[in-house]
Formats: C-alpha cells, sequence, structure tokens
C-alpha cells in the first residue's frame, strides 16, 4: 500500500485499531455481564446452582489462561527482536494452552450435559425451577461465548505463525496477543462471576 | 501516485477505492429505500382506503400489513440511514477532507461493504422464507419476537430460517460492517490527515463522522448482546425472556433503547456534518463556534447514554425512574439546540448565497426543529403516558428521521456531486425537487400528529372499527398524508431523473471548486482519481476562512486550507 507516505503523525495503525476493536468486544461482554449480574441480584438461587460448576476444573483453566497471556508476552517481546524461532515456539506454546483450555472446558460441558444441565435445562423447568435452568443459559451462553472468542484467537495466531514462519509482518504478533490478553481478561471476570459467586 | 492498471472486477466490484466503496453503499443504501418506499406506499394506502385495492399490490391483510410496517422500519433505520449517512457520506468525504489517499485499512473497508451487502441480502431474504417475513415491529419486542415460547426444544433449522430469526442475523451482519467501517474511520482521522491538519483544523464533518462512529460503538453493545439472546431464544429455546422461566421480557427492551436511543444520534451527527460544511460556504461566513459545536456533541453523546428508557413510560418503570429519564432527554435538548442555533448565527449576518444545497440544509433545519421540538413533549412522561404508540410518535420520528436521512443525504449529494461526478446537476430540477420534497413531507407528516393527538394508535392495519377514529376529518386527513406521501415518492423520480442524465450528460464543471470553499476535497480534480490528490496538500488554516480577508493588498473572499500565504 502506498498508504503510509502522506501523513505526519503515526500512531501504529494496527495497534490503534485493535485497541477500538477491544473496547467495542469489552462494552458486548460488559452488557452481558451487566445482565448477568442484575438477574443474579434477583434470584439469590442461582448460588445454589453455581455451586454445581466444577470449581476446580475452572480454576485450574484460569491458570492455564494466565499462563497462556504469558507466553503471548513472550512472543511479542521475541518479535520485538524478530527472533522467529523463539516467536513460533512462545507462540506453539500459547496455541497449546488454549486448547487444554477448550479441551478441559468441553469435558466441563459434557458432564453439565450428562447430569441434565443444558443450555435450556428441560428437566429444571419441568421441576418449577425456571430460574434454575436460565442460570445454565447464562452459564454456556457466557462461556460458549468466550470460548468461541478463543477459537477465533487460536485461529488468528495460526494465520500469525504462517507468517512469522515466512518472515513476514513479525509486529502483527503484537497485535494478536493484545486479543490473546483480552480473552483472558473476560475470563478472569467470567470465573468468579460464574463459579465461585455460589 | 501509483497508476497501476486494474480490471473491471478490482475498480468496480472488489475495489479497495474508498469512493468506490462509498459508491456501493450508496446505491444499496438507495435500492433499500426504493424497497422501503415501495412499502410505506402500500401500507398507506391502505390505510386512507381500506377497502380498495392497491395499484401494483392488490389486498392487503392485517399480517402482511404488520410485516410491510415492520419491515419498512428496519429498513429505513438500518439499510438506508446507516449506509448512506455515515457509510457513504464518511467513506466519499473523510480521506478527501483529510488530504489523503484512502482509508487506514482499504482491505476492511472492502470487507465491511460486503458483510453489509451480505446483510442486505438477508433481510431481503427474510421476507420470502416460509412462515413470511417478521411482523412484530422493527423493535423487535419480546414475546412477540420469540415466538418459540414455553418450547425448550425447538427445530433449529426451521427456527433459524424463519423471518425474525433472519432479521436478527442479518442486524448482526449489519453492525458488524458498522464497527468494521467505524474503527476504520477512527483510525483514518487519527493517523491520516494532512501535514499540518491538527485536530483544531478538521472540517467539522470529520468531527461529527467520528463522533458518530464513537457513539454507535459504545452503544451496540448491549444490542448485539440482546440479540444474541433473542436468537438463542428462538432457535435454542432458552429462556432469556421468557417470564415463566425466570427471563425478563422487559430486559430486551432496556437493551435495545440502550442502543436506539443513541442511533438516533448516529444518524444525525452525519448530517449535522453535512450542514456545517454548507452552511458556512453559502453564507461566506466562518462557522460560528466551533469549538462549543464539538464540545455539545461530546455532552450529548453522554447524555445520550442514560435517557434510553424514555421509550418505555409504559413499560411499567419505577415512576423515580422516569422523573429521572424524563429530566435527561429534556436536558439533551440543550446541547443539540446550541449546535443548530450556531448554524442559525452562522447564517446570521452572511452574504449568503441561495445555491441548491443551501436551500437543503434552511428546509432541513426548519423540518427537523419540528422533530426536535415535539421530542420534548414526547421526553416528558406525563405527556408521553398519553401519547405513547399513538400516530403522533409516528408524526415526530419521521419529522426526525427524515430531514435527517433525506435532507442531509440531498444536500450533501447536491453540494458534491460537482467534485464526485465532474459534472453539474440540472439546477431547475433540483430545486423542483427540494420544493417537492419539502413541501409533500410537511403535508404528509403534520396531519399525523393531529391524528395521533387524537388518539388514533399506531401499529394498526384498519381503524373502521373505531367510530371515534372514523368521523370525516380523520378520514380527509389520513387521505392527506397518504396523497402527499404518494407525491413525495414520484418526486423523488425528478431526482432520480436529474442524477442519472447528470451522471452522464450533466455540464462538465469549469473549476474544481466550484463553491469557492475551503476544505481540501475541493483542492482535488473533479472527479478526483484513485489516490484523491496529485500533489499532497499541505494545511495551514482553519477550514472557514470565510469574508472579505485582506490579503497583501487585495481582498479575498475566502482562503483555502492548504493555500500559503506570503507572510
Amino acid at each position: 500500500m502506498q498508504s503510509t507516505t502522506v501523513s505526519l503523525r503515526r500512531v501504529p495503525q494496527g495497534r490503534l485499531a485493535l485497541w477500538l476493536l477491544i473496547a467495542g468486544e469489552l462494552i458486548i461482554f460488559g452488557s452481558a455481564i451487566v445482565v448477568y449480574l442484575l438477574l443474579r441480584l434477583r434470584y439469590p438461587e442461582w448460588g445454589a446452582e453455581a455451586a454445581k460448576t466444577h470449581l476446580s476444573l475452572g480454576a485450574f483453566n484460569t491458570l492455564v489462561l494466565l499462563v497462556s497471556s504469558y507466553f503471548a508476552a513472550k512472543a511479542h517481546e521475541a518479535s520485538l527482536k524478530k527472533l522467529k524461532g523463539k516467536v513460533l515456539r512462545y507462540l506453539s506454546l500459547t496455541v497449546l494452552c488454549g486448547l487444554i483450555f477448550l479441551g478441559v472446558k468441553s469435558y466441563e460441558y459434557t458432564e453439565k450435559i450428562s447430569h441434565g444441565y443444558t443450555f435450556t435445562s428441560p428437566k429444571l423447568v419441568e421441576a418449577g425451577q425456571g430460574a434454575a435452568a436460565l442460570f445454565w443459559s447464562f452459564y454456556y451462553f457466557l462461556t460458549g461465548l468466550h470460548a468461541l472468542h478463543v477459537l477465533v484467537g487460536l485461529i488468528a495466531i495460526g494465520f500469525i505463525m504462517y507468517y512469522v514462519k515466512n518472515n513476514k509482518h513479525f509486529h502483527r504478533v503484537e497485535l494478536v496477543a493484545l486479543y490473546w490478553h483480552m480473552v483472558d481478561l473476560i475470563w478472569i471476570f467470567l470465573f468468579p462471576l460464574l463459579y465461585i459467586m455460589q | 501516485m501509483a497508476t497501476h492498471t486494474q480490471s473491471f472486477w478490482t475498480k468496480y466490484i472488489f475495489s479497495q477505492d474508498h469512493k468506490v466503496i462509498g459508491a456501493q453503499y450508496l446505491i444499496v443504501g438507495l435500492i433499500m429505500a426504493a424497497v422501503a418506499g415501495f412499502f410505506a406506499y402500500v401500507f398507506r394506502y391502505h390505510l386512507a382506503y381500506p377497502d380498495a385495492e392497491i395499484p401494483l399490490w392488490g389486498t392487503l391483510d392485517p399480517r402482511t400489513y404488520n410485516m410491510l410496517v415492520t419491515t419498512h422500519g428496519a429498513l429505513m433505520i438500518f439499510w438506508v440511514a446507516m449506509p448512506i449517512l455515515v457509510a457513504a457520506i464518511g467513506n466519499f468525504l473523510i480521506p478527501t477532507m483529510l488530504g489523503t489517499d484512502d482509508m487506514a485499512f482499504p482491505f476492511l473497508n472492502m470487507l465491511s461493504f460486503w458483510v453489509f451487502f451480505l446483510s442486505a441480502v438477508v433481510v431481503v431474504t427474510s421476507l420470502f422464507v416460509p412462515g413470511g417475513g417478521f411482523d412484530g415491529g422493527w423493535t423487535l419486542y419480546p414475546p412477540l419476537s420469540a415466538d418459540a415460547y414455553l418450547n425448550t426444544n425447538p427445530d433449529f433449522w426451521k427456527a433459524l430460517f424463519s423471518g425474525g430469526s433472519l432479521v436478527i442475523l442479518a442486524l448482526a451482519l449489519e453492525f458488524a460492517s458498522m464497527l468494521m467501517g467505524g474503527i476504520n474511520f477512527m483510525v483514518t482521522t487519527i493517523n491520516k490527515r494532512a501535514r499540518g491538519m491538527s485536530f483544531s483544523r478538521m472540517p467539522i464533518l470529520v468531527w461529527f463522522m467520528n463522533f458518530s462512529v464513537v457513539t454507535f460503538m459504545f452503544s451496540v453493545g448491549p444490542v448485539i448482546a440482546g440479540a444474541l439472546m433473542l436468537l438463542l431464544d428462538r432457535v435454542a429455546g432458552t429462556g432469556f425472556y421468557d417470564a415463566y422461566r425466570g427471563g425478563d421480557p422487559i430486559l430486551f427492551q432496556h437493551l435495545f433503547w440502550f442502543f436506539g436511543h443513541p442511533e438516533v444520534y448516529v444518524l444525525l451527527f452525519p448530517t449535522l456534518g453535512v450542514m456545517g460544511e454548507i452552511i458556512p460556504t453559502f453564507a461566506r461566513k466562518p462557522l460560528f463556534g466551533y469549538k462549543f459545536i464539538i464540545g455539545a456533541s461530546i455532552v450529548a453523546i453522554i447524555l445520550s447514554m442514560v435517557v434510553w428508557a424514555h421509550h418505555q413510560f409504559v413499560a411499567g418503570i419505577n415512576p423515580y425512574m422516569a422523573v429521572f429519564f424524563s429530566v435527561g432527554t429534556i436536558l439533551i435538548s440543550i446541547p443539540f439546540a446550541g449546535i443548530i442555533l450556531s448554524y442559525v448565527a452562522t447564517i446570521f449576518g452572511g452574504n449568503i448565497r441561495l445555491e441548491l444545497p443551501m436551500w437543503w440544509a434552511v428546509g432541513f433545519l426548519a423540518t427537523f426543529l419540528i422533530g426536535g421540538l415535539t421530542g420534548l413533549y414526547l421526553g416528558s412522561n406525563t405527556f408521553d403516558i398519553y401519547a405513547h404508540d399513538t400516530s403522533f410518535v409516528v408524526a415526530h420520528f419521521h419529522y426526525t428521521l427524515f430531514p435527517i436521512t433525506f435532507f442531509g443525504f440531498f444536500a450533501a449529494f447536491y453540494y458534491w456531486f460537482p467534485k464526485y461526478a465532474g459534472r453539474m446537476y440540472n439546477d431547475f430540477l433540483g430545486k423542483l425537487h427540494f420544493w417537492g420534497t419539502f413541501i409533500f413531507f410537511q403535508l404528509f407528516a403534520l396531519p399525523i400528529f393531529f391524528l395521533g393527538l387524537n388518539g388514533q394508535p399506531r401499529r394498526m392495519a384498519d381503524y373502521t372499527a373505531f367510530e371515534t377514529l372514523m368521523q370525516d376529518w380523520h378520514i380527509q386527513f389520513r387521505e392527506i398524508a397518504t396523497i402527499s406521501a404518494i407525491l413525495l415518492i414520484l418526486t423523488q423520480f425528478i431526482w432520480l431523473y436529474n442524477f442519472i442524465v447528470s451522471l452522464w450528460k450533466g455540464k462538465r464543471v469549469s473549476s474544481d471548486n466550484p463553491w469557492q470553499a475551503n476544505t481540501l476535497e475541493w483542492q482535488a480534480p473533479s472527479p478526483p482519481p484513485h489516490g484523491n490528490f496529485e500533489v499532497y496538500p499541505e494545511v495551514y488554516r482553519d477550514p472557514y476562512t470565510f469574508g472579505v480577508v485582506q490579503v497583501n493588498g487585495t481582498k479575498r473572499d475566502f482562503i483555502p486550507q492548504n493555500e500559503k500565504l506570503p507572510s
């Protein structure tokens, strides 16, 4: 693109755009979380439902995401020096952590679904516990939306690894790391709200 | 300038040139406007002559009536006003006004158009799926919109390919497209201004475009989350809005209007920007209160985020909260009154050139005034409880959104047509178009105020069963509104003819700067080539240096932003 030849002041364009994207994403997640909190205040019985989540697996997943963010940060650090091997190694570790996260999440989902706590939880509705069923709708909605973002992040990291492998676009490592930190941050909010707040 | 050869496909279809993308948004927006306008004709005809066969349509049953009204609203807001005002005008003007070659991310720009195009295809498809188009009102309120109620196991695919779900999907795509476009606008503004163009030297339109996309970005999150939940209610059988299962139908109203109210300003800001360029140019006077206008807009954006519940005064709101929202709503008129009065103050004492764009600007101010002032009535909860869901509301938002969308667009169209087409429009046809639009719009919308105040409810296909709504003057007012609406639509064909003929056969403009304006787009060739400028301009002053200025002993009426004066 010839586009960079014109203007005087330049913030790195990708970084600027990504911060704006993160702002938009946080508002979407933020409003979903606010809705959850308002209904949580209305239904104290959600505490009993939250107690049924797998706290230790959730905590393990939190740890996994935090570690993955550390790897993403290390990959960014290496990308500034254009250390191709190091960048690829750290990004692979990030991907590995992301995959572990999704694996554990799928295990949790399977376990919950086998106990009858599904997206709609028809058993709870039939038992007259509609509000409890709503908790599980929110559980799957919030964690599912988050897992979707993890998945998108993994695909994006895949693209970046391909670029870096061909010695291109080292600066984009920073962008994907920023996005990954956002995904991490959102989970930091979701974990206490859905698992700990019993 | 990079002059590389482009095939037809890369030049006109999958183009990354901001002007071509702007034109693409414009064309899709205009096609959708034609569809939505035709729907308006059909249901207005039915309202005036409930028993008659409608020419070009046939008979109309109440369900189809509801579908047409719903689709008219959704299309006009999201697929006409949004692409034309925000995307098309923004794409045409932001890079040229900033004196640069293109958007910051040309590929992303192309992508946002094609996502938008896909959303338009989906919304049109939603009209033809089994079960018919969505007919629950453009605001998508549950329970009407979440018809999978008490059904924890709906048929996923059947529920997905129903009118309502497709409208929600189309909205999601449209929002994604506008978010991408908005990020592009903001990065372009921050990063790609010409040398010397500080923020305080930016044309007011660029400011307003950024206010528009910022407002959109900060308000759209809740409705995206809310729409996802609504979609899940429909296709997966969740109970987010099902009161029986602990959900809350009013919740959707909150999420929707948290976005819905700022959305009006998302649309208003570009039009205010267009007026802020046209009025100083034709009044030959610097824009009055440039910094005040920017400050007032920021105040308005902040206030617009905390007034949404004035749409819900009858939805069972705590009366103390209603007072809060009433006061907030009425407060918000102060910054906007300030902006409008700044424009009036710009005209005052100016050396006015009554060219066609100026007619549209003045017509906008006059018409929008009525829309704004009736908004004060509706913002007060005591009055709103009386007028809620009556035609008064319909007249009010047509008096705001019609001038915003169409007066704003046509003002911009006539003002920048010589630049981007390189040819002049026919002035006589343009004036005919202006007066037709102006007069027929007033005749269409004014009677509806009176019908509404007299108790005529909105969203009702047939009033014949209500004796109190069938007095002679009611029937006559409905007929006046309908005939004027039809004439209003027909008037637009004058514009279409003028547009197409002028585009091919119009008189070539002799100057690149026919209006003697100061902003940078007038320094580019007409029409601007790929890359816009032959020499990238450097900026030395603010864009509103109008009026008699002494330069080296000669009197000047205007000094373009990029003209370097000998010191």
